[in-house]
């Protein structure tokens, strides 16, 4: 199992964990994670899976696709850190990921 | 993609299109209804708030594969949406697309009168509800107060061009929507500011050629960064605060025009009268109609215990209604069933006879 922490805008943190293989938006989903809504189901077409990843593993889950560079022109407040999280596949590798959910999906 | 065989029909100006079906939602199980009805000689409209048909197949997923269509082991949404305007060619359905149903109403003899934005009217007996996840809106920015000035100094389409003469005009954006308007506004225009995140546009290239032709002039400015602040008063803008790599910047505006895509709102479909569950339309499983006698609701709108939002599921749907529609349409005329393998009347409707 793949461990992930979420932190919300105001600063609560949930930790949760998920199969590798499934997307860090399908683990926000399958626990419930508020402030990561997944309109289109995670077919990238959407913008409203937008988190961003923590500093120290931004390495780990490499950066955006072009496809998702468009699609992050749909999130709000876009920052370096920005990520569609149905974009960003589970490994052992990024056990223990931490991720921060936006103060708001468009 | 052939739409021109579909359109054309209007008003005209001469009262309501009188028909028998008004199907509100063009996705792939609002056209397959048109297949379905057509099949029992009823004929529909279609409206449909996209300016192409489809629905979420041809919005957001027109390339992707979709994997469960039966016998058709994989096939894109864009694909889906031809092969079924193909299928549903010999019934002359009529589309009526950048339109939405604004107004329904039972008349006094128990048909519908429906009205879009655009002021269309129609009167029908049966009307069929397959308007997915509602309808396709334009995705409005969440900084604080904007509802406040939308409709006067936030727009996100342009009707009239002269609204915009000599404002000083921010359009927020890098597709062609943002593109296209930002060159044919800035001729009118007092002041043009292009405000994107990026320095790279997914627009036409030609567009974006054109517009760093104007920018070189001097003709307008485009700006990397975000709106972060929205400043003015009773509805009119006066500044933005932009964020960008330097800092924050105080950019003064009186018009603000953002274009970031479209989401799905359920929209006018909730004022009817259908006792809506967490904005869904309750149906029975046998004719998947709502609490309303003569209105339907199929697809993804719909709910029913083991509902399952799956495009086949939804087109089992259009059929049963089909049966019960028929008896609406053709009060106690008896309906035969029929295969269309080998039913001569059939095939003659669908033009192999």
């Amino acid at each position: 199992m793949v461990k992930i922490i979420f932190i919300q805008p105001d600063g609560q943190e949930q930790a949760v964990e998920a199969e590798p293989g499934v997307t860090l938006m399908e683990a926000a989903k399958l626990n419930d994670v508020p402030g990561i809504e997944a309109e289109c189901g995670g077919a990238c077409a959407c913008a409203t899976c937008h988190l961003y990843v923590d500093e120290a593993w931004r390495e780990k889950t490499g950066s955006p696709s072009q496809m998702e560079e468009d699609m992050l022109d749909f999130a709000f407040d876009v920052r370096e850190a920005s990520r569609l999280s149905c974009q960003i596949k589970l490994t052992p590798e990024l056990d223990g990921i931490t991720v921060r959910v936006p103060a708001k999906q468009f | 993609m052939n739409v021109e065989a579909f359109s054309g029909q209007s008003a005209g100006g001469e009262g309501p299109i009188e028909t028998d079906v008004v199907i509100i939602g063009a996705g792939p199980v609002g056209l397959f209804a048109v297949f379905e009805l057509g099949l029992v000689d009823i004929k529909a409209h279609v409206v449909d708030i996209l300016d192409k048909p489809g629905g979420q197949c041809a919005e957001l997923y027109p390339e992707k594969p979709i994997y469960d269509i039966p016998a058709l082991p994989v096939v894109s949404g864009q694909e889906l949406t031809d092969r079924l305007l193909q299928q549903i060619k010999p019934f002359g359905a009529t589309l009526h697309l950048g339109e939405r149903i604004d107004e329904l109403e039972r008349l006094a003899d128990e048909r519908f009168r429906l009205k879009t934005d655009a002021g269309k009217e129609f009167v029908c007996k049966v009307v069929v509800v397959a308007a997915g996840g509602g309808s396709f809106t334009p995705k409005r920015p969440p900084l604080q107060g904007i509802e406040g000035f939308e409709g006067t100094s936030v727009h996100y389409s342009v009707r009239r061009m002269e609204n915009f003469k000599d404002r000083d005009i921010l359009i927020v954006g890098g597709g062609d929507s943002a593109l296209d308007w930002t060159l044919s506004l800035q001729p009118f225009a007092k002041s043009l500011t292009l405000l994107h995140r990026r320095d790279e546009f997914r627009g036409a290239p030609h567009s974006v050629e054109k517009m760093r032709e104007l920018v070189g002039q001097g003709a307008m400015r485009l700006l990397i960064g975000q709106v972060t602040k929205l400043h003015g008063a009773d509805g009119q803008l006066e500044a933005v605060t932009v964020k960008t790599k330097e800092g924050e910047e105080h950019v003064p505006v009186d018009v603000m025009l953002p274009f970031f895509g479209l989401t799905m709102k359920l929209g006018p479909v909730a004022d009817w009268g259908l006792n809506l569950n967490e904005n869904l339309i309750p149906v029975d499983t046998e004719k998947f109609e709502t609490t309303e006698k003569g209105i339907f609701a199929i697809g993804d709108i719909n709910w029913y215990p083991g509902k399952l939002k799956l495009i086949l599921c939804g087109f089992h749907e259009a059929a049963l209604m089909a049966q019960q529609a028929y008896k609406y349409v053709y009060p106690g005329k008896k309906l035969l069933f029929q295969y269309t393998t080998s039913s001569s009347s059939l095939k003659k409707k669908l033009g192999v006879a």
